[in-house]
């Protein structure tokens, strides 16, 4: 086996976490229903979902690891790849577009210091992303900061934002 | 947090009555406003009762299909073989759409009295309330709720659990939603198979949206004749509509009317008109699935089913999206197309690649290089796009660019002939 193989992992699904597991699968008549609320566990636990928590997942639920892939990069929230500390989703869909949330993104890199879209700072503290409708355009902009939703966020209210989130 | 704006007198406020108090969220709270009376009264009931009573009402999805909702239940098979479900569909991600998170915000208890009536008038054991992954508080809000609302013993025999999405928008479609709930790639799933025979888990299963729901304890209380007669206009549409208008008016937020109010007295009233020194130039009233309609058609317009249909467009989901002169119509029509051609699941070509290309195509003209001839092309591949695939998205990004080209066609024409300045780069 290489280095890597022999690597410890350290499951996610103990104690506590495979406690609420065991709950969510009561509420199902099938395991492979549990399968995005699980992965949702594990974005919780982990930050974000690797190779091998897929396998993992799919081993509790009695999936194969393909599957398991085939579904996590379906959803657009669950993270393949470590993101930064905050996660700043930002909606720039026609509606909000017109409200000015195309200055919200600029202002939101240039505050940040994440500078392009989908990077994290150096810091390893933002990583910043446009999304399509967030189900809130009465609010424009509207902006997700890990699991904050904040409304009317403009391009003034920015430096503030990422103040309190540092 | 609170709520934007004060009620005004021309909205009948029936969903949208305790939107902002947030004693009306908790249990006791909701109790003391009448709360779950309808669902004491829905057990004393037949099913097929219930049923009846919707179906008299006239009340019709308010998820974008407009389906009667009576008739909806009574699609469901009478003697119970299986399992029945219900799901609760709370995925609202289409395009100027925000009701359904503000009923679930403020009003966390009418959902589940709402979705408890219906699985009783359908014999439904389980309820999954699918929200969108976005949605962190309503969900909060929502779980919080079920959690009092099982303490407070209401729930009978029945199970509700929420489901979080995890953000895809093709969700919101019935049958990717059921696919979603078992764990799967939310694909739609060709039909029939019609989800009353052959919904989630392979049982038989009804999909109702956030506000079709609230509305029926409303319906149960105060009786069919009484929502029948809330009609303005048409006596096929009743009851009331949430409507979420954004975009550039003065008072963006959700205005609760009776069926066939006009469009224009929502613009121009409700939401305080257009920003100073600006005209109204376009709207969208029925989420970004539905054709444009210039200023005339939307000044004209009622807002009921037949009332968009007459316009040439449709009521959809009620999310009205409204542009003044400063818009860019050739900018805005890419930005919903680009929408499109993220959220499609891939599945039928004309969808996966069209919504590709005409976003493409969009994307060429604003960068100046586009050709006269792209217009009639966008057009014959709307075309092809349209009641060919499995689910509606594909037409639905067609409907803004057909509409879109026969309204505002100069401003493309603009762009093409280098009479206004790139905005994009190739
Ligand atoms: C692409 C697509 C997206 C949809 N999104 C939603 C949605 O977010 N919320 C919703 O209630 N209905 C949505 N619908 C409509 C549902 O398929 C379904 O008709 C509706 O939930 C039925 O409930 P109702 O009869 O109470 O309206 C969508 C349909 C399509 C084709
Ligand atoms: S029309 Fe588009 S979204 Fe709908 S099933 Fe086909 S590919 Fe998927
Ligand atoms: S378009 Fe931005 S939240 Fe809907």
């Amino acid at each position: 086996m290489s280095a890597v193989e022999t690597q410890e992992y350290a499951p996610v699904f103990t104690g506590k976490t495979l406690e609420r597991l065991q709950e969510i699968l009561t509420r199902y008549p099938t395991k492979q229903a549990a399968l995005l609320p699980a992965l949702w566990l594990v974005q919780g636990e982990r930050g974000w979902i690797s190779d091998r928590n897929m396998v993992e997942v799919g081993e509790v639920l009695g999936l194969t690891p393909a599957y398991v892939k085939g579904v996590v990069t379906f959803y657009t929230m669950y993270h393949q790849h470590p993101v930064g500390a905050n996660f700043v989703q930002v909606c720039t869909t026609s509606p909000c577009n017109i409200c000015g949330a195309e200055d919200v993104v600029k202002a939101l890199l240039a505050h940040t210091g994440a500078k392009e879209l989908g990077a994290t700072s150096p810091d390893g503290q933002w990583t910043v992303i446009e999304v399509e409708c967030l189900g809130a355009c009465g609010f424009a902009t509207p902006v997700l900061v890990n699991d904050d939703f904040v409304e009317s966020v403009t391009p003034e209210r920015v430096p503030e934002l990422v103040r309190k989130y540092k | 947090m609170g709520y934007p704006h004060k009620p005004h007198a021309k909205e009948t406020a029936l969903l949208s009555k305790h939107f902002g108090d947030p004693d009306a969220r908790t249990y006791k709270g909701w109790a003391k406003r009448g709360g779950y009376e309808a669902w004491k009264q829905a057990q004393t009931m037949a099913p097929a009762a219930i049923t009846d009573v919707v179906k008299e009402s006239g009340l019709r999805g308010r998820g974008g299909a407009g389906f009667p909702t009576g008739l909806k239940w009574s699609f469901m098979p009478k003697e119970k073989k299986k399992p029945h479900y219900l799901c609760v569909n709370a995925d609202e991600s289409e395009p100027g759409t925000f009701k359904d998170r503000e009923i679930m915000r403020w009003t966390p208890h009418a959902l589940l009295e709402g979705t408890l009536i219906a699985m009783r008038a359908i014999q439904a054991e389980v309820g999954y309330i699918y929200i969108r992954g976005e949605f962190t508080e309503p969900y909060a809000i929502m779980e919080q709720a079920l959690a009092e609302a099982t303490k407070a013993g209401v729930l009978g025999g029945h199970k509700i659990h929420l489901h979080r999405g995890a953000g895809a928008y093709i969700c919101g479609e019935e049958t990717a939603m059921m696919n979603s709930i078992e764990g799967k790639r939310g694909n739609p799933r060709i039909k029939p198979p019609f989800p009353a025979a052959f919904g989630v888990f392979g049982m038989p299963t009804t999909i109702n949206n956030v506000e079709t729901l609230a509305a029926v304890p409303h319906i149960l209380r105060q009786g069919a004749a009484w929502y029948k007669a809330m009609s303005l206009s048409n006596p096929k549409s009743t009851g009331t509509k949430l409507f979420s208008v954004c975009g550039h008016v003065r008072l963006p937020g959700n205005y609760e009317v009776t069926m066939g109010f006009p469009l224009k007295d929502l613009l121009h009233e409700l939401c305080g008109g257009m920003r100073p020194g600006r005209t109204l130039k376009a709207c969208i009233p029925g989420g970004s699935s539905v054709p444009i309609l210039n200023r005339e058609e939307s000044e004209g317009c009622l807002l009921d089913y037949e009332g968009c249909v007459e316009k040439g467009t449709m009521l959809g989901s009620g999310g009205v999206i409204v542009f003044d002169d400063s818009a860019d119509m050739v900018y805005q029509i890419m930005r919903l197309a680009r929408f499109y051609a993220h959220e499609s699941c891939a599945q039928c070509t004309q969808c996966r690649e069209g919504t590709a290309w005409t976003t493409k195509i969009l994307e060429r003209i604003l960068a100046g290089q586009g050709k006269m001839a792209d217009l009639d092309l966008l057009l014959d591949l709307s075309d092809n796009m349209t009641g060919k695939t499995i689910c509606v998205l594909s037409d639905s990004c067609a409907a803004p660019v057909v509409s879109g080209i026969k309204k505002f066609r100069t401003e493309f024409e603009d762009y093409i002939a280098g009479r206004k300045q790139p905005v994009m780069v190739a």
